[in-house]
């Protein structure tokens, strides 16, 4: 036997690999991760640690049981975790993340066929599982106590959207998170700092946000005869930033076409639209409407495949 | 005629330096001849050529030791003086096994009374000049070796060709010899495509070159002269992939399955340009060829050496391999193939020997994560992954639904996979069931 590999090729390999993908998924929640422990207090900080805790033992957990091979160094468990816990809100009880990241590893994503299978996004998963079961606390959002990280009080508290119309909030209080909401949706500008750096590291293509983003502020341009405020208040309120640019773009759950993502987004677009124009309940239909759409994404991807480079056609 | 300079998809293999830098710089070394040369018989697509020397005769530099048989074939000549010691088997750089004449080099670089220089080339009839092509073994040396004198024959086309695409991206890393021979042949490469033009009867080249090869392109647009076009391309792999240079150069898509005469082209690699020049007008055969040696050896360098040259003559004259070597590629670290020895003879088509360490050695596939940046890299608009699911599902017929067939196995897929999953080693999987459900 010849001491050399022999294998076919190509023999190079791109530096990116899943866990700089998921590192990077990583880094770009950071700022909003961290505003939200400084507009709502220590407890977000406990509520993130327990989240991405819970999310990597579960999935720890399974490979174990599962006599597969260990995938926690991945990072998706952690990218997971994370994206749970800027979905609640910084007042629930802290055994919440943990029933909420067990679901989301082992319910939704390890029993499919761990990561890529998943057909749903597990932390929006998880957290309609938890809005469902737990409509109070699921529902109750603190007021920002800027950088008064004890003093958070835990005052009922309805969210911007479900109160659009009569308004409450600037538009840049909206922009900045100065307001009541989850850990880490709230402030916008730091979701779109993480959402550039994404773009940057090639990490998602703007196929999604744009489409999704785009369709929402379209129909309530046309359904509101033009209030351009009351368009940007809606796409700067609720999750739709967060959903937009971290949740609708997971890879496993959309598809992986451009023309699919483009179709794709337009579906979340309209469905949020739907949802809260007819403004059924005050609950945070963003998650529903990715959701309903995941579920949906391998038929999208099947009908929109792409044609390839030299078919059907003989001069361009 | 629309020009896109470039084509959707592609990767930018970046790492290493891209592994050109350590011999884009350096002339070209003429390697000596070597003791003994082995010749294989096949060294082009097509059917090998037929032994027609002896063991014990004597031969002359340039003198045929194999004839072509059929039409998709060449003859293949001694690259030195001396006397045939054995007719045997050989293994080859690809793998394939063949006939090979061996010569013992009796240093006096007698050429043959055949190879004389045309007197009047201007004179020369289309036909004329692709006789020439064909007597003196002229095959392409980019990579896949096809018969020049085939694809410069259209006295029989029914198709219009009316654009000569002339290869000098070589956007494989590591590999520099089209470019030295640009920078340095520039006006025999020029004058081979004039007579590439006139033997197939187009009026109009283009040759389109990688812009990180700025000598290259200037040296090119010095000598360049009527109706030849020197087109600077972005650098991209696999830029010199046939059908994105036509795309490239000339906004025309090869329809899946056709050859690039379908889309009114006719595409020759620079070297072969310059070897058809030197047929035409000096009678030389093709008996030498540049070779970049580079990655893990001592010094890296391009060499011309004699067809037949062994490859360890060639890795010693780099100095030898350095520490850490775990592959021997022949070809470009991309496109080319692992070898389990380099006791190999270089052919008409072995453009290169890359060593590599680690970084070339890659067996952790973790699962797809589907983030679709196969379908952004793959240059044809396949969909990898799927393909790959399908195959390793043992579902082929589905997979070759799925295009597999149109892939050109240029492995950007694999390269830019996250999961470092064998994307295009599916691919070719799919095509070889294929092709034996066929036969």
């Amino acid at each position: 036997m010849s001491k050399y590999v022999i294998s076919s090729s190509p023999h190079l390999r791109d530096s990116v690999s899943t866990r700089s993908i998921m590192q990077d998924v990583c880094i770009a929640m950071l700022p909003a991760c961290v505003v939200g422990v400084l507009m709502y207090g220590y407890r977000s900080l406990i509520i993130l640690a327990l989240s991405v805790a819970a999310a990597v033992l579960s999935e720890w957990f399974y490979c174990k049981a599962a006599h597969t091979k260990n995938t926690i160094g991945d990072f998706s468990a952690v990218v997971t975790g994370m994206l749970l816990a800027m979905n609640l809100p910084s007042t629930v009880p802290f055994w919440m993340p943990v029933i909420g990241s067990v679901i989301a590893i082992l319910l939704c994503k390890c029993i499919f066929g761990g990561i890529g299978q998943n057909f749903i996004n597990p932390a929006l998963a998880a957290r309609a599982i938890l809005s469902l079961s737990w409509a109070s606390q699921m529902n109750t959002f603190p007021q920002p106590a800027f950088f008064n990280l004890a003093g958070v009080d835990a005052v009922a508290s309805a969210t911007p959207i479900s109160g659009a119309a009569n308004g409450g909030f600037t538009l840049w209080q909206l922009f900045i998170g100065a307001i009541p909401g989850t850990i880490g949706e709230t402030c916008k500008l730091a979701l779109l700092i993480g959402a550039a750096y994404l773009f940057w590291r090639k990490v998602i293509t703007w196929h999604i946000p744009a489409a999704f983003i785009g369709t929402f502020a379209v129909c309530y341009l046309i359904a509101t005869g033009f209030d351009v405020h009351e368009v940007l208040y809606q796409v700067l309120s609720g999750g739709l930033i967060l959903g937009a640019f971290f949740m609708a773009t997971d890879y496993s759950s959309s598809p992986a076409t451009p023309k699919g993502k483009l179709v794709f987004g337009f579906g979340c677009g309209l469905l949020l639209f739907i949802f809260r124009y007819c403004k059924s309940t005050p609950a945070e239909w963003c998650s529903f409407a990715i959701l309903l759409m995941n579920v949906v994404s391998p038929l999208i991807e099947r009908v929109t495949g792409i044609k390839s480079f030299g078919e059907g056609k003989m001069h361009a | 005629m629309a020009t896109t300079q470039t084509f959707g998809g592609g990767v930018h293999p970046r790492e290493f330096g891209n592994g050109k830098d350590s011999t884009k710089s350096a002339m070209i070394v003429n390697a000596a001849a070597p003791a003994r040369v082995t010749i294989a018989m096949s060294q082009h697509a097509g059917a090998p050529a037929v032994c027609c020397v002896k063991p014990g005769q004597t031969v002359n530099m340039g003198q045929v030791i194999g004839t072509a048989q059929g039409v998709i074939s060449a003859p293949v000549h001694a690259s030195v003086s001396g006397k045939v010691v054995a007719v045997t088997a050989c293994t080859v750089a690809s793998g394939r096994n063949c006939t090979a004449v061996v010569i013992e080099n009796d240093f006096e670089d007698r050429w043959d009374e055949s190879v004389k220089p045309c007197g009047n080339v201007d004179a020369l009839t289309p036909s004329e000049i692709v006789q020439k092509a064909i007597d003196c073994g002229i095959v392409g040396m980019g990579g896949a070796a096809f018969p020049t004198a085939v694809k410069l024959d259209t006295t029989k086309e029914t198709l219009t060709i009316d654009t000569l695409v002339v290869n000098g991206s070589e956007c494989e890393p590591y590999l520099t010899s089209d470019d030295r021979i640009m920078i340095e042949q520039a006006e025999q490469i020029i004058d081979g495509v004039k007579l590439a033009m006139k033997a197939s009867g187009v009026k109009c080249a283009k040759i389109g070159v990688e812009d990180n090869k700025p000598e290259a392109i200037a040296a090119l647009k010095a000598a360049a002269k009527d109706g030849i076009e020197v087109v600077a391309l972005p650098a991209k792999y696999p830029q010199g992939f046939e059908k994105m240079l036509i795309y490239a150069l000339t906004g025309r898509i090869v329809p899946n399955g056709a050859l690039p005469k379908a889309a009114g082209c006719i595409v020759l690699n620079v070297g072969t340009c310059a070897a058809l020049s030197a047929a035409v007008r000096e009678g030389r055969p093709l008996i030498d060829r540049v070779v970049t040696v580079a990655g893990r050896v001592a010094k890296p360098m391009n060499v011309r050496c004699r067809i037949g040259t062994n490859l360890m003559d060639i890795v010693d004259m780099a100095g030898g391999l350095t520490e850490g070597v775990r592959k021997l590629i022949s070809g470009g670290a991309m496109m080319g193939m692992a070898m389990p020895t380099l006791n190999v003879p270089v052919t008409k088509n072995f453009g290169g020997f890359v060593a590599l360490g680690e970084e070339g050695v890659h067996n952790e596939e973790s699962a797809c994560i589907r983030c679709g940046r196969c379908v952004r890299a793959c240059p044809m608009k396949l969909m990898p992954a799927k393909i790959d699911t399908l195959v390793r599902h043992g579902n082929y017929d589905g997979a070759i639904a799925a295009g597999a067939l149109n892939c050109m196995e240029c492995g950007s897929c694999t390269y830019a996979c996250p999961a470092k999953r064998e994307l295009t080693q599916s691919c070719r999987v799919a095509k070889a069931v294929a092709r034996s459900k066929k036969s």
